[in-house]
């Protein structure tokens, strides 16, 4: 027991749920965009791989590491046009148009990086995100080196969730998405594209995918590796249910998932007679739990995954 | 310009979509290929004699299309009824640590004849048994079953690694993570002698016919279609819809976990983490190109094996990732649904 407590008690178990949290905290906030405006991404699995490849390979090329999270973004954008392209314009099966993307976006990241990066014994690497110290706050007892010793890409998500939270209801931008996503018949009728307002919503969410993408290798780590992503986009689409679709609680959502993944890596050690693959799944079945909790109680937007035709019914 | 939807679906262009979305994928990975600065047409050609050029390369590709039908198959009949498995998977590593737990068990003293159908039942129970947790997640707590059953493919890999790593660990492995062998008798009789070619391939091929016939010629095929089509109907008009995805998640699961514990059997006889590479997410390519037909299935997942065991000859050749295989049966699903959508609507100015 007294061991449980002293890995609560260590700032080093907080760091680290501030640096698990951040990929999930920019697929979360992506998966949700999208979703608001009616529309299922399930392409943010392969969207996030294709991130995490292409911002590194930018940075391994000679790029600043801003420039490779801009790539990234930028080709996460892509991914989401041609989502767009299939669901909204076309109005295909959302389901399997996300999966369809995830598997070409993943397998297409591990074809470029297999390409231009020749094999080597040791994987090659890039400088990552150094940790900034905001200055004053950083010197506090357990506070400071828990939870403002960070890479800046970390602040970013906190801000763009806090940013997200005040757009989605504060703003006739927010009030637009949510009506597309709600009822774009209403929409259209009081002069909102709900077209174009989902457009906008998948390519932005898609970008916020692929800069959680990149974050795992520009900043968590500093190499690429086929299958690194490991389900995170999924755990995301489950976080987004028990965040109830609202941006502030898929910040706390995320945050929670992180202090428990923090936790078994730690609590590992502890057990060390337990196989550790059973530490390994906690995330997966707690994700589930999560979704078997929330699923009945969260307020889906009520024209999520019903493709949108000007003059049909 | 506008979209209307055709009146009736015109047979010809029914037919013809899977091959013009081939053939659009086929041009999309070109350009990949050429901005690899290799030639494009003999790439494809050195893949065409990569699947097939040898009597060896052939029974491969054959071989390596057996797991494909299967999954494919199972995602097939899930997605006809509007039940998202995405789970095959790790449904498949189910069916195979199953077969490998049993076929190195007390059990294996049976004879074969006995053995084998056994070991095929234990499989895909297995399988079954895991598609079932997401299914009753939807009819409990309706939570949607994609992510469910893509969450437990984690689950299902981490289980098997766990009991490759403990209890069914072979101790002869040199410290390898792997399984246990299954017991001689347990192995599939080859179709082909000095090959890998395993009568899986015809159970696979059976399981596509009676899947057909159990789709066009049954109440529950009615039933899994209409679940499908438009669930409120179906409940009206008598569809018992619970037990209808419960009958075509046994199935689903089922087939899936069976693809498992045959390719133990008929390939490696014993189980690692790597039996598949990919085998179960496949499938829903394997299905979607076969426009969700069960016979379809056989041809999609010849031409998705011909992709695979193609480009690892080609890909020694001529210095491209095999990866080129994996882009282009991800692209024919993308270029594929593009393809079912012009069936159903056409372009008006």
């Amino acid at each position: 027991m007294s061991a449980i407590l002293d890995i609560v008690a260590s700032a080093g178990l907080w760091a680290a749920v501030l640096r698990i949290a951040t990929p999930l905290i920019f697929g979360t906030l992506g998966a949700l965009l999208s979703e608001r405006s009616g529309v299922l991404n399930l392409g943010i699995e392969g969207i996030m791989t294709f991130g995490a490849m292409v911002g590194w390979l930018a940075v391994f090329n000679g790029a600043d590491l801003w420039t490779g999270m801009l790539v990234a973004a930028a080709s996460g954008a892509l991914f989401g046009l041609v989502h767009a392209g299939m669901t909204v314009s076309l109005g295909l099966s959302q389901h399997v148009t996300g999966l369809g993307i995830t598997l070409f976006a993943s397998s297409l990241s591990y074809y470029i990086f297999r390409l231009t990066v020749p094999l080597a014994s040791t994987p090659p690497t890039v400088t990552p995100f150094q940790p900034i110290a905001v200055p004053g706050l950083s010197d506090l007892p357990f506070v400071g080196p828990a939870l403002f010793t960070q890479t800046l890409p970390t602040y970013l998500s906190i801000a763009i969730a806090l940013l997200l939270a005040y757009v989605v209801y504060r703003t006739p931008l927010g009030l637009a998405l949510r009506m597309s996503g709600e009822n774009p018949h209403a929409a259209e009728a009081q002069g909102v594209d709900p077209i174009r307002v989902r457009y906008g919503a998948i390519m932005a969410g898609s970008a916020l995918m692929a800069m959680g993408g990149a974050f795992l290798t520009l900043s968590a780590f500093n190499s690429f590796f086929p299958t690194m992503v490991q389900g995170r986009g999924w755990i995301c689409i489950a976080l987004v249910v028990f965040a109830s679709w609202r941006p502030g609680r898929a910040l706390f959502g995320a945050l929670l998932f992180a202090f428990f993944d923090a936790f078994q890596l730690r609590l590992q050690t502890v057990l060390g007679d337990v196989p550790y693959q059973i530490f390994l799944m906690m995330p997966y079945i707690l994700s589930i739990a999560a979704l078997a909790v929330m699923a009945r109680r969260a307020r889906v937007p009520q024209a999520l995954m019903q493709p949108y035709r000007r003059g049909e019914r | 310009m506008r979209l209307e939807r055709r009146e009736h679906r015109p047979l010809a262009l029914v037919v013809l979509s899977p091959i013009l979305a081939v053939a659009a994928a086929l041009v999309l990975a070109g350009l990949l290929i050429a901005a690899a600065g290799a030639p494009v047409l003999e790439a494809y050609g050195r893949i065409l004699t990569g699947a097939f050029g040898t009597r060896l390369a052939a029974t491969e590709t054959l071989t390596r299309a057996t797991p494909l039908m299967l999954t494919g198959l199972a995602a097939a009949i899930a997605f006809r009824a509007r039940l998202w498995n995405i789970g095959a998977e790790g449904q498949f590593y189910l069916g195979a640590i199953m077969v490998a737990a049993l076929g190195s068990s007390a059990l294996s003293g049976l004879p074969g004849p006995v053995l084998v159908p056994l070991l095929f039942a234990a499989g895909a129970i297995a399988g079954m048994a895991l598609m079932l947790v997401p299914l009753w997640l939807r009819l409990r707590f309706s939570v949607d079953e994609v992510v469910t059953s893509l969450l437990l493919n984690f689950v299902a890999v981490l289980f098997v690694s766990m009991m490759i790593d403990g209890p069914l660990k072979d101790p002869l492995a040199f410290g390898w993570p792997q399984s246990m062998p299954v017991a001689d008798h347990a192995l599939l009789p080859k179709l082909i002698e000095r090959s890998r070619l395993h009568i899986g391939l015809a159970v696979a091929i059976a399981a596509a016919l009676v899947i057909y016939l159990l789709q066009a010629r049954t109440v529950f095929g009615l039933q899994s279609r209409a679940a499908g089509l438009n669930p409120e109907g179906a409940v009206f008009a008598g569809v018992p819809l619970g037990r209808t995805l419960v009958k075509v998640a046994c199935l689903s699961g089922g087939l899936a976990g069976l693809a498992g514990a045959i390719e133990v059997m008929g390939v490696k006889g014993y189980v690692t983490t790597d039996l598949s590479p990919g085998y179960g997410y496949s499938g829903i390519i394997v299905a979607m190109l076969a426009n969700l037909n069960p016979l379809g299935v056989i041809a999609a997942a010849l031409f998705t094996a011909t992709m695979f065991v193609g480009a690892d000859g080609m890909s020694r050749a001529m210095g491209i990732p095999t990866y080129i295989a994996d882009v282009t049966v991800a692209l024919s699903l993308l270029t594929m649904l593009v393809a079912i959508f012009f069936t159903q609507y056409r372009i008006r100015r």
